[in-house]
């Protein structure tokens, strides 16, 4: 196998496995830079995953065409509904951030992983999903030496990724709506005073967590492991989180990073291609990413780039 | 007795236990909604955890890691530190505690107590890693205290693996008997439920969190620190140091816990392909507690009960144990969010208040 082949290939993998990294980590972009922390995004993107895997076996018990794509919607619609009791939580009820966060994802893996028990007949995990997303190549583009390999043979959920790196940065840096959304994380009482309603953009902020975190849950049943049982998620939500630490709380750096938490990832499949692999126990290439993470944030110079109120609850009174 | 009225005053005493009703309720509700009879699955339950003596040492035996990761949590937080990496601290303690149990050749009255100082200590200086990152490179605890655990849980597997393995197993060779933790008489009693010597030392920790806090000007200058760190620089604290402080303290109650799981209950650390989760029910159980020392000792018999009876539950009403992980969860939705248990209150004191105004 030639090497150019080899690293396309490489490459692809990298892109399947952060395209999900990529929409959790956009999503917690907007839940943070509202001023609310989204610790469980692990527990939404768990929410995600189970939904995409119900609703696609049901799909398909039922003889539908579109599966994959009904999934998906599923996987939205029970992110954003989870991440609703978050946001009566933490906004309406003033309740402290990070254990709602740290409760979410207990809780969504019992209850999914119950709910499935009782759906399956006590197994612990769904049925196979015989339809999930199948690569789909671009005309031309995928025909380009180690780029048509690498970027345009891709899952449908990668491409709409692509699109919602962009956009996420267009809504956010470039609308008034996103300079509001913004506002409110970084002075509530400012954004206040000028008639911007905190209650309003922080939930429309944790909503937006939700439905991306579920879309992220999502593509990893339709296009990595097609089913869903408790381990399925097993720590990506936490690494989205990081992605966006060390992104600095931005869309194309948050996409940046998640591409590289998924390379790691992917090294992790590949490892046996390299000789020097050999001598590196699996362990060590699982732990990769998380000690990358911390050396990153430990000697990442200056100031991180976090919104100045996230993790406050807004009190008026405090103006 | 002071003490007592403080810690069960109206307020926060009336919080946590309407919390753990609507969190039953709730979980009842679920298990309606799955077909299954709630009625039976607590009545299993409860005849799961006292209903022979055997199964009620087991449930003690379930409740003792939860006192050591609920004192872990609640230390760092009385510091003013989120410490979510309980979890990778005990498993921390857990294997240090093996290396020492495997490794070492020594009489039983230095080898036991040893390999748990050593866990402690392991969980200890984990957790002061973290500590380390905030106060000298402004590393945000909650990250890195997750990120920690990952690495602790992986780590753990690579050091079995490479050094302690039992040959064709998934686990560790077996301790020596001179490290192990077991209290024999007491197993004896109870039908030989794994009972060990950490049920009484996290009695002991539960005094001990109270002292230092408390009672010590280490303690007055970990919660100085966490309270106000800019007034108590002003007062010429060392902030830094402390907050590394706090969280050495901190991890060394979770390296405990895992310390007596290998040396009093299983005697061998298995290849995790999870996180035991002791950490997270941790969290748990000091929120319920109050982050105060015996609330975390009801808390954690709470919850290690019901996660012991779960068994139960799935055992003769069949339904799928996870439910408790629904009830815990609510539970502590609840408590963080009491402003809805105050909305569910609030009719009773309208009542309670009128009657007075009647009587007046």
């Amino acid at each position: 196998m030639d090497i150019i082949t080899t690293l396309g290939q490489l490459m692809n993998t990298t892109l399947v496995f952060s395209t999900a990294l990529i929409f959790v980590a956009l999503g917690g972009i907007f839940t943070e830079r509202s001023g609310v922390v989204n610790i469980g995004l692990e527990g939404l993107m768990t929410a995600g995953a189970f939904a995409a895997a119900v609703a696609a076996n049901f799909v398909e018990a039922g003889g539908g065409a579109g599966a994959p794509w009904i999934a998906l919607i599923a996987a939205i619609l029970c992110g954003t509904l989870f991440s609703l009791l978050h946001a009566v939580a933490t906004v309406t009820f003033k309740a402290n951030q990070v254990i709602i966060g740290v409760v979410m994802n207990i809780f969504v893996l019992g209850l999914t992983v119950y709910l499935v028990k009782s759906l399956y007949d006590g197994q612990g995990q769904t049925e196979t999903i015989k339809e999930a997303f199948s690569r789909v190549a671009v005309p031309y583009l995928s025909k380009i030496p180690f780029f048509g390999e690498a970027l345009f043979r891709a899952y449908p959920t990668t491409y709409i990724c692509y699109a919602l790196i962009i956009i996420s940065y267009f809504v956010l840096y470039k609308t008034a709506f996103g300079l509001r959304l913004r506002s409110v994380g970084e002075h509530p009482g400012a954004a206040d005073t000028v008639g911007i309603s905190v209650t309003k953009y922080r939930y429309i902020g944790v909503l937006l967590s939700g439905a991306l975190a579920g879309l992220g849950g999502a593509t990893i049943t339709l296009t990595t492991t097609n089913d869903f049982s408790h381990t399925t998620i097993s720590g990506q939500g936490f690494i989205a989180i990081a992605a966006i630490v060390f992104g600095r709380w931005h869309p194309i750096g948050a996409a940046a990073a998640a591409t590289f938490f998924g390379l790691a990832q992917a090294l992790r499949n590949f490892a046996q291609l390299f000789d020097f692999s050999k001598h590196i126990p699996n362990e060590v290439l699982y732990m990769l990413p998380y000690v990358l993470t911390l050396l990153v944030l430990a000697f990442s110079a200056g100031k991180s780039n976090a919104p100045a109120a996230a993790g406050e609850p807004y009190d008026p009174g405090k103006r | 007795m002071n003490i007592f009225s403080k810690i069960f005053n109206k307020q926060s005493a009336l919080i946590p236990l309407v919390a753990i009703l609507l969190g039953l309720l709730f979980g009842a509700i679920v298990m309606l909604i799955g077909g299954y009879n709630p009625i039976d699955a607590y009545l299993a339950l409860i005849d799961k955890v006292f209903g022979n003596p055997y199964d009620f040492g087991e449930a003690l035996r379930a409740v003792t890691p939860l006192i050591f990761t609920g004192l872990c949590v609640a230390f760092a937080f009385r510091s003013g530190l989120f410490n979510i990496g309980a979890e990778g601290q005990f498993i921390a303690g857990m294997t240090g505690a093996s290396i020492v149990g495997i490794k070492l050749n020594l009489p039983w009255f230095i080898h036991a107590p040893l390999a748990v100082v050593v866990g402690a200590v392991f969980g200890g200086l984990w957790a002061a890693l973290a500590g380390y990152l905030k106060a000298k490179r402004g590393v945000n605890e909650v990250i890195s205290t997750i990120m920690l655990n990952w690495i602790a849980l992986f780590g753990a597997n690579l050091i079995v693996n490479r050094l302690l393995i039992e040959k064709g197993q998934q686990r560790s060779v077996h301790i020596h008997d001179s490290a192990s933790a077991s209290m024999d008489w007491t197993s004896a009693i109870l039908d030989n439920a794994r009972i060990h010597w950490g049920t009484l030392v996290g009695l002991v920790c539960v005094a001990v969190f109270y002292i230092v806090l408390w009672k010590t000007k280490q303690g007055y200058e970990l919660r100085a620190s966490g309270h106000n760190p800019e007034a108590a620089r002003y007062a010429g604290i060392n902030v830094q140091r402390n907050i590394i402080k706090a969280m050495f303290i901190s991890g060394l109650f979770a390296g405990l816990g895992g310390a007596f799981e290998v040396l009093g209950v299983f005697k061998y650390q298995a290849i995790l392909t999870v996180s035991p989760g002791y950490g997270f029910d941790g969290i748990a159980v000091s929120l319920l507690g109050g982050n105060n020392p015996v609330g975390i000792l009801l808390g954690s018999i709470l919850f290690g009960f019901l996660s012991y009876g779960s068994a139960g539950m799935s055992f003769e009403a069949d339904v799928p144990n996870e439910i408790i992980r629904i009830v815990i969860g609510s539970v502590i939705f609840f408590v963080a969010s009491h402003g809805i248990v105050q909305l569910f209150l609030k009719p009773f004191y309208f009542k309670r208040a009128r009657k007075r105004k009647e009587a007046v």
